[in-house]
């Protein structure tokens, strides 16, 4: 607790700073005047007779002023944040984004009472231009993308049909209410009505993120919510504008509606379309990089930066396609760089969005302490529960007919989660400043800033506790049991190839003739030659050694009753359940953490740190059977195996006898490896328990040299 | 397409099929147009080829024993009957049912959680002794994992993976072992095709 009292003073010592300097600076400062000849030095301040004297020491605050305020608002941002973290039991309750608002509602309090005028408010431009494509990048960057994926139709879904059903639920209730408490809300219109629903009614990314990262629902839980937030942008936006042009246009036509339809799809995919292609150059251009590792991180930025500002002038989604040039491009770059880069690029990432993130906080909290409100308790009471009731039943109805088509049904529980995990942010918050200007346009702004705080302060703080009331299934701890692990894949696979026999098109089909596609074009092109056969066993290999040199212990308690010539170490447990989760396809995969904005966390796909392993010679081609997203490596028709080492294989598919042991043949071409597996098995059984962890890595690496 | 009456008069047994497996009319119109498209040759029953021409099911780590299961030990073609039998494990489970008593003159059906899990069970106990051995088990493993592992890293998993459920010691793992190792995985969810719904 002591060190909740260094927030305060930290706060203040930089408040200090903030207003001291922010009162314009009334005394001209002549340094700037050549110094003639025959110069008087003068001891002191300004003097009013020396044009000719020489400054010794002066300030000249207004040529930093710009850059030096920024910087001030940043430190006080990542102050904050520091501060929260060492403030003892208060992380557990209050989530970070509520922490921020509070700092930035104080901030901007001690600003108005100094100056007696409002505090600089979060611009749009400011907000749209710098502070959000951070944030969005990154997000899309770490986006786990298998699991996106196999719940994109419901995510879809939601984003989609869900942010309609909100923008008209809550526009024409709004209306409603406005009819019916004519006296004060009579000149609020239709339109006007439609349009603050459009802009109140979109879950915010931001908002979602921040408060959701800190609570460990399930990642099937957290995508859906998470991808939803994501992909509302689109419809937001369009709608956002429709409604706004409309206000604009005399009178508003059938055909005028038709086409702000299209317009939706055009905006959606007009973004994707525009991600794709600068994610697509942006791979290719990593693939040069060797010569100047140094500024290929740079690139990865500057190209989507660039897609986000060229969606927005042609007034497409920029966060769609900033996200999809996040995604398009990540496996072709981190293939193609070289490790340091690859780390720069996630810490960068990291550090981008945490900065932006927190300064938007502040500023939603600064500019809460404005001139301009309005307040009226009928519209504000009963936008807030129409954007609950609305958000509830939406997400009731469209659940009841997404579940029939899903496999995992999505559990009443999780359907409260996201009803009430649908927080505002600050994209509302801008869009309202947006607006053109009419009488009840501060009312508005009133509201959505009411809204906001309510949203992130109430449900923000209670939605944890009302997770665990509701006992949603958490993100298992405890990790599965090996058998577990072997016999749910095994299911898995069991059931993809009854799916196939069935001929029924389950999820596989589009992602293996994605697989096919982007293994022989996309990878041939867009990844640099050497670095092309990088497989998934040579990160398996350095996974397995970074493991060793981290010394990870998590290794549930071995129950072993038997001798001690059977006992495993935690370290090699670790790595079998790692080797497992990582190779083993998995469909269901609901072990995969989350998406986390603090730490970036050592999970499969985000891992791609390589060391050259010396000693491996011919990596021929491999092939994976059901190719993941990552490891794309889709074979064509023949597997063969020139069976040396499991390590250096080249295999194709042949058309396995079946009645035969055929696993023994098929796999192992010539006989070599089964010998050298039951030698191999003597040998372990003779050693005990006293294997050290250094003879993991060295088995690993024997096994390479053994053939 | 459609549940046509007249398609049904091609089942042989519809009745008693329906009745055994679970399976509705339509759907069992829907495997029998499935069973149809694979019998390239007409031949009212599919062989060992048949399966393979399914390019798939060349690519699944475990589609041979897939294939495998299909064939009653001993048969080397499969008729439409065994096909939809062997198709009802992978039913939902009906919720509805009792699952608590079996009616004793019911047989519990083909896609409760038991037979399901021998389903399960027997891709592994190639030999059908009852048992996973360890090899059986490596087997497998090799089978999923590929070359992406040593050897030696096999036998580890293969080793742990006995470890923990061998709770007879006797190295291997019978029905029962299998089954407890599974009991906090919901198999009747994992285990079933909605489009057989």
């Amino acid at each position: 607790m002591a060190a909740l009292w260094t927030l305060p003073l930290l706060l203040s010592a930089r408040l200090l700073g903030c207003l001291a300097l922010t009162p314009p600076d009334e005394l001209p400062q002549p340094h700037n005047l050549p110094p003639s000849l025959g110069f008087n030095i003068s001891h002191g301040g300004p003097s009013v007779d020396l044009p000719m004297a020489l400054r010794v020491f002066s300030v000249d605050y207004h040529h930093v002023q710009a850059p030096f305020e920024i910087v001030l608002w940043i430190m006080l941002a990542s102050l904050a944040k520091l501060g929260f973290h060492w403030s003892g039991r208060v992380p557990a309750v209050v989530p970070e984004s509520c922490v921020l608002i509070m700092v930035g509602l104080l901030v901007g309090g001690v600003i108005y009472g100094v100056r007696h005028s409002a505090p600089p408010t979060l611009s749009a431009d400011a907000f749209f231009l710098f502070l959000l494509p951070p944030i969005v990048l990154d997000a899309g960057y770490f986006l786990p993308g298998r699991l996106f994926f196999e719940n994109l139709g419901t995510i879809l879904w939601y984003a989609v049909l869900g942010t309609l059903w909100n923008v008209l639920g809550i526009g024409l209730s709004l209306y409603g209410v406005c009819l019916l408490a004519q006296s004060s809300l009579g000149d609020v219109s239709l339109l006007h009505c439609l349009l603050f629903g459009s802009l109140i009614a979109a879950v915010d990314p931001v908002a979602v993120l921040s408060v959701f990262q800190e609570m460990h629902v399930n990642e099937q839980l957290h995508i859906l919510v998470f991808g939803e937030s994501l992909l509302n942008d689109a419809v937001t936006v369009v709608l956002y504008k429709l409604f706004e042009s409309f206000l604009r246009l005399p009178s508003v036509s059938g055909l005028d509606v038709l086409l702000g339809g299209c317009r939706v799809v055009v905006v959606g995919l007009g973004g994707l379309c525009v991600g794709l292609f600068f994610g697509l150059v942006a791979a290719l251009t990593s693939r040069f990089t060797s010569k100047a590792q140094v500024i290929a991180p740079l690139f990865v930025f500057l190209y989507s930066y660039l897609s986000y500002l060229t969606s927005e002038m042609l007034h497409l989604s920029g966060i769609m396609a900033i996200v999809t040039c996040a995604v398009t491009m990540k496996q072709y770059v981190e293939a193609n760089v070289s490790e340091h880069s690859n780390t720069s690029i996630q810490y960068f990432l990291k550090m981008w969005s945490s900065v932006s993130e927190t300064l938007i906080f502040i500023f939603l909290g600064v500019s809460t302490i404005q001139d301009v409100h309005m307040w009226s308790w009928p519209f504000v009471c009963s936008t807030l529960l129409l954007c609950l009731i609305w958000r509830a039943t939406g997400v009731l109805l469209l659940t009841a007919v997404v579940n029939k088509l899903r496999r995992n049904a999505v559990t009443f529980r999780d359907q409260f989660i996201i009803a009430y995990g649908g927080l505002r942010g600050a994209i509302c918050f801008s869009l309202v400043f947006l607006i053109d200007d009419f009488p009840k346009k501060r009312l508005f702004i009133t509201t959505t800033i009411v809204v906001i705080l309510f949203t992130v302060f109430v449900q923000g703080m209670t939605i944890k506790p009302l997770v665990e009331l509701l006992d949603v299934k958490r993100k298992k701890r405890a990790l599965p049991t090996v058998s577990e692990e072997i016999h749910s894949r095994l299911i898995d696979h069991l059931l993809a190839g009854i799916e196939d026999v069935v001929g029924y098109w389950g999820q596989h089909y589009w992602k293996d003739k994605f697989e096919q596609f982007n293994k022989k074009y996309l990878r041939r092109f867009l990844i640099r030659e050497d670095h092309q056969a990088r497989s998934s066993i040579l990160r398996v290999y350095q996974e397995l050694e970074r493991r060793e040199q981290r010394g990870d212990e998590e290794a549930p308690p071995l129950v072993d009753p038997r001798s001690h010539s059977r006992l495993l170490l935690p370290e090699e447990m670790d790595s079998i359940r790692r080797i497992l989760s990582r190779n083993l396809q998995n469909f269901n995969n609901k072990q995969t953490p989350a998406y986390s904005r603090h730490t970036l966390h050592q999970d499969a796909t985000t891992d791609r740190t390589r060391k050259p392993l010396h000693r491996h010679q011919s990596l021929g081609e491999r092939r994976t059977h059901w190719p993941q997203m990552e490891d794309g490596e889709f074979s064509e028709s023949h597997r063969v195996r020139a069976g040396l080492s499991r390590s250096h294989t080249v295999c194709s598919i042949s058309p396995r006898p079946v009645l035969q042991d055929s696993s023994a043949t098929a796999q192992t071409g010539p006989a070599d490896p089964r010998p050298a597996g039951d030698d191999q098995v003597s040998p372990q059984h003779q050693v005990p328990a006293g294997r050290t962890p250094k003879k993991q890595l060295s088995f690993v690496l024997e096994n390479e040299k053994q053939q | 397409m459609g549940s046509s009456s007249s398609n049904m008069d091609h089942i042989p047994d519809a009745q008693h099929l329906m009745q055994e497996t679970g399976f509705s009319a339509a759907h069992l119109v829907r495997l029998y147009e499935r069973f149809d498209f694979l019998d390239k040759d007409d031949r009212g029953e599919l062989r060992l080829d048949d399966f393979e021409a399914v390019s798939e099911l060349a690519m699944n780590p475990i589609g041979d024993r897939i294939i495998r299961a299909f064939f009653s030990p001993g048969r080397e073609t499969v008729d439409f009957p065994s096909f939809v039998r062997i198709l009802a494990h992978f039913r939902p489970t009906d919720t509805n049912r009792t699952r608590n008593g079996r009616n004793g003159a019911q047989p519990e059906p083909a896609n409760s959680r038991t037979n399901k899990l021998k389903f399960a069970f027997q891709l592994y106990d190639q030999d059908r002794d009852g048992k996973i051995s360890r090899e059986e088990l490596l087997q497998v493993l090799r089978a999923m994992l590929e070359m992406q592992v040593t050897e030696e890293q096999l036998q580890s998993i293969a080793e742990r993976a006995i470890q923990e459920a061998d709770l007879d010691l006797d190295d291997t793992i019978s029905f029962d072992e299998f089954k407890k190792s599974l009991e906090k995985v919901d198999i009747e969810h994992k285990m079933s095709i909605r489009f057989l719904e």
